[in-house]
C-alpha cells in the first residue's frame, strides 16, 4: 500500500480503520522519544474520531472510526501534531525496581543462555541486574513492557518453539529486549528468572506497574525472599 | 434483582459487550463480542442499548434457569434452543416466565450464539466494559468462561415485554460471508507476487486451534521474500499476519496489541462480524478490495443496521 510522508514520519494504512506512523526503521532512543511525545500530545489534545493507539518501538498504530474519518483526513490532522513534537517535554522518567529470583525453576532457560555466551550463572545475573532498562512501550498483553537496554553479552535469539504457557512474573530475554510476563500466556522469550511482583492489577489506581518511558532495574532475590514477597 | 442460574455452561460461554476501545497504550485489546452485529441486534430486540452485556456461546450452548423470569432474545447462529422444551425462534424476543429453563444445543449454522436479556447482564465494568478477556483473566464474570452453578444478575429494566423480530430480508444482507474481503496489509509489499497469487486464489481451512485471539488457517503457505527485517509494531483487528512458517493467522477480538510478524492483508471492518461465526474446518477465501470499497461497504452495513424496517414489532 502506498506510503506517504511528513517530515521524517511515514504514514501507511494498516487496515480500513487504522493508520501506522513510522518514526524510524530501526529501534532507537530518538524514535522512542517521538512515539512517547506523540502519545502525550494526543492525550493532551485528542483528535475526534481516533479510537485507540498502539505504540511500539518506533511506530504508533492509530485506530479510528472509519464512518467519521478517512486516512488522508487523519494524516492532515496529524501534521500539526508532528510539527510540534519537539515542543513537548516528557515527564521525568520514573525509576522502578523489580525483584527477581534467577535460574532454577524460576528461570529455566538461564543455563542455556549461560552456555550460549560462555558465562557463569553469576556473571549472567550480574550483567542482567547491572543494566538500566527503558520501557519502550506496553504491548502484546495488558502490562507487558518491552524493555530496551539489554547488555550485548546477553543478546540471545528467542526460542525456536514458543512455550504454550509461561508462568506469570517470568522475566525473559529475546534479542536485544528484556521483559516480564504479567499473565500466564504463550511466549517465546528465554526465561531467566521470575518476579513475585504483580505487573498488572486491575484493583490498583495505576493498573500497570510499568509505564512508557520508565527506567527499570532488576534486583536479585533468594527463593525465600520470593516466597515472602509473593504472599505480601 | 432478577438472575440467571447456569445449569450447564456449554462449551465456552463468556460475558461480552462491544468491548473496551482506547487502552492500547496499556497493552489492553478491546475484546468484546466476536460477532458484534448479532449482539447489537439481540439487544435491540429486548429494548436494550446496542452495547449491553450479554452471553456469547461457542459451538455448544448452555442451559439457563430464570427463577424470576426474563425478557430475552437469541441471535447469531442457531443452537436449537428450547424454552421448557418448546422450540424458540432465534432473532425474536420472548418472555421466560419465572422458573422456566432455556436449553441450547450444538450449533446448526455458525460458531456463536448470543443470549441477550432485557436490562443486560449486571457486571462491574473493567476499563468501562463488561467484556471478558480470557488470556489475562480480566473483565466479565470473574474473568473466565461460565461454569455450572454460576449465578448472574440481570440489571433492572424499565420496559415490559414487546414482541420484536428482525426482518429476515434485511438480515440476509448482513449475514456472514465465506469470501472475506481484505485491504492490503502494511507489509503486503514484502510478499512476492507468487504469495499474493496463492493467498487470493486458494481456499483456506479454519484450524481447530482457533479462538477469540486469532484464527489459524490451513492451506498454502505464503512466505515473505527474504530481506525484510520486522520490528514489533501495533497490529489492527483482522490483520492477517504470516509467521515464519508461512501459514496465515487472522488476529481477532482478543488480539495482542503489538506483534512482530509481517501482515499480508487485513479483513475489512464490514466482514469482521462474520469472522466471529467461522467454525473450525470452515472453508474460506480472500478477495482484495480498495480502502474506498471497504469504507463504502461499512457505510452500507451501518445503513442497513440503522434502517427503520430492520426491527419489526
Amino acid at each position: 500500500m502506498p506510503a506517504t510522508a511528513h517530515g521524517t514520519a511515514q504514514f501507511r494504512p494498516a487496515s480500513d480503520n487504522s493508520l501506522l506512523i513510522y518514526f524510524d526503521q530501526h529501534i532507537s532512543p530518538a524514535g522512542h522519544q517521538r512515539v512517547a511525545k506523540l502519545l502525550r500530545l494526543l492525550e493532551l489534545q485528542p483528535i475526534s474520531g481516533i479510537t485507540n493507539l498502539h505504540p511500539a518501538y518506533c511506530s504508533v498504530l492509530i485506530k479510528f472510526d472509519a464512518l467519521k474519518l478517512r486516512h488522508a483526513e487523519l494524516e492532515t490532522r496529524l501534521h500539526p501534531y508532528l510539527d510540534r513534537l519537539d515542543e513537548i517535554t516528557l515527564r521525568e522518567p520514573r525509576h522502578r525496581e523489580i525483584p527477581v529470583c534467577y535460574g532454577g525453576e524460576y528461570g529455566p532457560d538461564l543455563a542455556e543462555v549461560c552456555d550460549a555466551h560462555s558465562l557463569s550463572a553469576e556473571q549472567a545475573i550480574d550483567l542482567h541486574v547491572s543494566a538500566t532498562y527503558t520501557v519502550y512501550f506496553l504491548g502484546f498483553v495488558p502490562g507487558f513492557a518491552y524493555l530496551g537496554g539489554l547488555p550485548e553479552a546477553l543478546v540471545t535469539p528467542r526460542l525456536a518453539v514458543p512455550r504454550r504457557r509461561v508462568p506469570p512474573g517470568s522475566v525473559g530475554i529475546a534479542g536485544h529486549q528484556s521483559g516480564v510476563y504479567p499473565f500466564a500466556t504463550p511466549g517465546g522469550w528465554r526465561l531467566i528468572g521470575r518476579t513475585p511482583l504483580a505487573m498488572f492489577r486491575p484493583d490498583r489506581a495505576a493498573m500497570s506497574f510499568l509505564a512508557i518511558g520508565d527506567r527499570v532495574h532488576f534486583t536479585p532475590i533468594s527463593p525465600e525472599r520470593f516466597a515472602v514477597l509473593e504472599k505480601a | 434483582m432478577k438472575t440467571i442460574q447456569v445449569q450447564a455452561a456449554g462449551l465456552f460461554t463468556t460475558v461480552q459487550d462491544l468491548g473496551r476501545e482506547g487502552f492500547g497504550p496499556m497493552g489492553v485489546s478491546p475484546s468484546g463480542a466476536a460477532d458484534p452485529i448479532s449482539l447489537r441486534l439481540g439487544n435491540r430486540l429486548v429494548g436494550n442499548p446496542e452495547g449491553a452485556a450479554a452471553l456469547e456461546m461457542t459451538l455448544l450452548g448452555g442451559t439457563f434457569l430464570f427463577p424470576e423470569g426474563a425478557v430475552l432474545a437469541l441471535t447469531g447462529s442457531d443452537f436449537s434452543a428450547t424454552l421448557d422444551n418448546v422450540p424458540v425462534d432465534p432473532w425474536t424476543s420472548l418472555e421466560a416466565c419465572p422458573g422456566q429453563t432455556l436449553r441450547l444445543g450444538p450449533t446448526r449454522s455458525g460458531a456463536r450464539s448470543y443470549l441477550c436479556v432485557q436490562g443486560g447482564i449486571a457486571i462491574k465494568p473493567f476499563l468501562g466494559s463488561a467484556s471478558t478477556h480470557i488470556l489475562s483473566g480480566l473483565g466479565g464474570f470473574e474473568g473466565r468462561p461460565l461454569r455450572k452453578g454460576d449465578v448472574l444478575s440481570i440489571a433492572s429494566a424499565p420496559q415490559s415485554y414487546r414482541r420484536r423480530t428482525v426482518a429476515l430480508h434485511i438480515l440476509s444482507r448482513l449475514s456472514p460471508r465465506k469470501i472475506l474481503r481484505c485491504t492490503p496489509g502494511p507489509q503486503s509489499e514484502w510478499f512476492p507476487e507468487s504469495s499474493h497469487s496463492l493467498f487470493y486464489n486458494s481456499t483456506y481451512l479454519v484450524a481447530e486451534e482457533s479462538n477469540r485471539m486469532g484464527l489459524r488457517l490451513e492451506g498454502p503457505s505464503v512466505p515473505v521474500s527474504s530481506g525484510g527485517h520486522m520490528i514489533t509494531e501495533g497490529v489492527s483487528l483482522g490483520a492477517i499476519q504470516v509467521p515464519g512458517g508461512g501459514s496465515p493467522i487472522i488476529l481477532f477480538v482478543e488480539q495482542q496489541t503489538t506483534g512482530g510478524y509481517p501482515k499480508i492483508a487485513n479483513v475489512i471492518s464490514a466482514d469482521l462480524p462474520g469472522v466471529g461465526q467461522l467454525r473450525p474446518r470452515d472453508k474460506i477465501r480472500f478477495e482484495c478490495v480498495t480502502l474506498e470499497v471497504a469504507r463504502a461497504l461499512l457505510h452500507e452495513q451501518e445503513e442497513l443496521l440503522s434502517s427503520q424496517e430492520l426491527i419489526q414489532e
